[in-house]
């Protein structure tokens, strides 16, 4: 019998044959943590006696959730991760670098058959790159710290073959909420989930990013894809490293296969206030917007700057929104700037933040008043998510988001492009 | 180990920004301080009303979304005695076995909020005093029982320096 590719990774990083539904505990590549969950992390290492990370050329803190700090609270928590890292030597991504789901992949670290632990629940973002990368919280964040390793539940794998061509204006946001409507926020809890299929292979890198990033809101313990000429090319921009992907064997054994074309699929929304409330955005045109973000490591990457950019071009925001845009990294931010995107958005009344999360996890930068309604390229709209519950919150791609912003109401992007 | 305690009932895909939001968590590790605030958004009163060793009873994907430890943490520190569930989203079940914070997988549609139960993890089992009735526990992966009956995973690096599940 074969194996899927989560099958394959474990074996390799485990030096058992691994099955699913077995336990291994697996070597692990690379070890991250971010400001929300490193100072807990730094607590449970002490407590467990550690005195040195396993290799610090493999570990990473991020202070991105909270950049710069808001407060004196969160002031002494990122001094604290700093006094760590200082001290046992390894790499900080320090305010502005950016969302740590963009800065470790653009850092070169992660790649086919990589396996990666993050201490951060959208850390199977990295799953578009062919790498097993999952969250963990901070007690086992610590553990990797320590062991270099971590124990894992092999899972079940279920597979996504996306058929058909994705319509201009339709993007892959609109194709992965409209899985998770489909299948719903517990629909691959305890499963690992792969992508594939032609939808999938004519997406560029950025785009798949989008999609492994929002497995967890299906419940998914991984969102994997195989690699292709893309992937390779878009590793070849951040490193030398040589990594050998990893592919699905034609008999391998799947909890379920669902096949699903796309050529069809109009611009999505996920309703208020749930990820997996989704519908065709028509549904809900026409509804008011107060506030528009553009942003997250779910569509922060230079592509979606892009085609944000190119509908409020020449054009302004309407009166009655504020648009709030973050990019995903430093790095993405200063691409932004040389191709002129930066400059159009700000001209057409953008507020750009330092790149970072926080307006998507309500620490700062855009926290909504009561009763307004925003509409966000993020990956959650929950109750309370950007910091006020009685707010409510449309999760949408980047084009929705911007055209929404220009007309003041839920829009379809179509009419703009 | 078994816990007697009463119920508080919520219904299913109960997220981490619920159990603890956002704009609290990041800023403190006083996880006193932040039970206070936990399940706010849900239930403004949550905190005022719950008694040491009352029970969260909820439909599934329990603790959906974020990584964050300060979930099952500030459960906790409001001296929940369990969480009962009849499904678990992954990570919250692992940081939850962590922390010590006992996740209990069950057919909870027969209990309601009030009811008075009494849990006992080494027999499998809840008894449910106000209804007379008994539910069984799915029981947990030997490796979880084995960091628990250590004191969570801390205390169970602290005595092998590492993972031994041998």
């Amino acid at each position: 019998m074969g194996q899927t590719i989560i099958e394959k990774i474990l074996s390799s990083h485990s030096g058992q044959e691994a099955r699913a539904n077995e336990i291994v505990v697996a070597r692990v590549d690379y070890v991250m943590g971010q400001d929300g969950t490193a100072p807990l992390a730094i607590r449970a290492f002490n407590e467990m006696g550690g005195s040195r990370v396993f290799d610090p050329e493999c570990v990473a803190f991020v202070i991105d959730h909270s950049a710069p700090s808001p407060n004196e609270g969160v002031s002494a928590l990122h001094k604290m991760m700093r006094e760590f890292v200082r001290e046992k030597g390894f790499r900080l991504f320090d305010i502005g670098e950016g969302v740590c789901h963009q800065v470790v992949p653009e850092s070169g670290v992660v790649g086919p058959g990589s396996l990666v632990i993050g201490a951060d629940s959208h850390t199977c973002t990295y799953g578009a790159l062919n790498a097993f990368s999952t969250g963990v919280g901070s007690t086992d964040l610590a553990g990797g710290l320590i062991s270099g390793r971590m124990w894992f539940k092999v899972p079940e794998t279920v597979k996504f073959v996306c058929n058909g061509t994705l319509a201009p204006g339709v993007y892959s946001k609109d194709l992965i909420l409209h899985l998770i409507g489909e299948v719903t926020a517990d629909g691959a809890t305890y499963l690992a989930a792969e992508y594939a299929g032609e939808a999938i292979a004519a997406l560029s890198q950025e785009a798949r990013f989008t999609i492994a990033n929002m497995a967890i809101e299906m419940g998914a313990k991984a969102g994997l894809m195989e690699a292709d000429e893309k992937t390779m090319a878009w590793l070849r921009r951040y490193t030398d490293r040589e990594f050998k992907p990893v592919s699905a064997d034609p008999d391998a054994s799947y909890a379920r296969i669902l096949e699903y074309d796309v050529a069809k699929l109009e611009p999505q929304v996920a309703r208020p206030h749930r990820v997996d409330n989704v519908a065709p955005l028509s549904q809900v045109a026409g509804k008011p917007v107060q506030q528009a973000l553009i942003g997250t490591c779910t569509n922060g990457r230079l592509e979606d700057l892009r085609i944000a950019a190119g509908i409020l071009g020449g054009r302004k925001v309407h009166r009655d929104v504020r648009l709030i845009v973050a990019p995903a990294s430093r790095r993405v931010f200063l691409d932004a700037m040389a191709e002129g995107i930066i400059q159009t958005l700000v001209q057409a009344g953008a507020a750009v933040v330092t790149p970072g999360c926080g307006p998507c996890v309500g620490t700062h930068n855009g926290v909504p008043s009561d009763g307004e309604t925003v509409i966000s390229t993020a990956n959650r709209n929950f109750k309370g998510r950007m910091g006020n519950s009685n707010a409510e919150i449309y999760l949408a791609s980047p084009a929705s988001v911007a055209a929404s912003a220009l007309t003041g109401k839920i829009t379809d992007p179509r009419e703009y492009i | 180990m078994q816990f007697s305690g009463k119920t508080h009932k919520f219904g299913n895909d109960v997220n981490t920004d619920y159990i603890i939001s956002g704009k609290y968590k990041f800023k403190t590790l006083d996880m006193k301080e932040l039970a206070k605030h936990v399940m706010e958004d849900l239930d403004p009163d949550f905190y005022g009303k719950v008694s040491t060793g009352d029970f969260i009873v909820a439909g599934t994907n329990f603790g959906c979304g974020s990584s964050r430890e300060q979930a099952p943490l500030a459960i906790k520190y409001a001296d929940v005695g369990a969480v009962l569930a009849k499904s678990f989203a992954r990570i919250f079940y692992r940081n939850a076995i962590n922390t010590g914070l006992p996740v209990v997988e069950c057919d909870t549609d027969r209990i309601e909020p009030g009811d008075e139960l009494t849990v006992d993890l080494e027999a499998g089992q809840i008894t449910n005093k106000t209804k007379g009735t008994v539910i069984p526990i799915k029981p947990l992966p030997k490796v979880m029982i084995k960091i628990l009956n250590d004191g969570g995973l801390a205390a169970h690096f602290q005595k092998y320096g590492g993972f031994n599940f041998s």
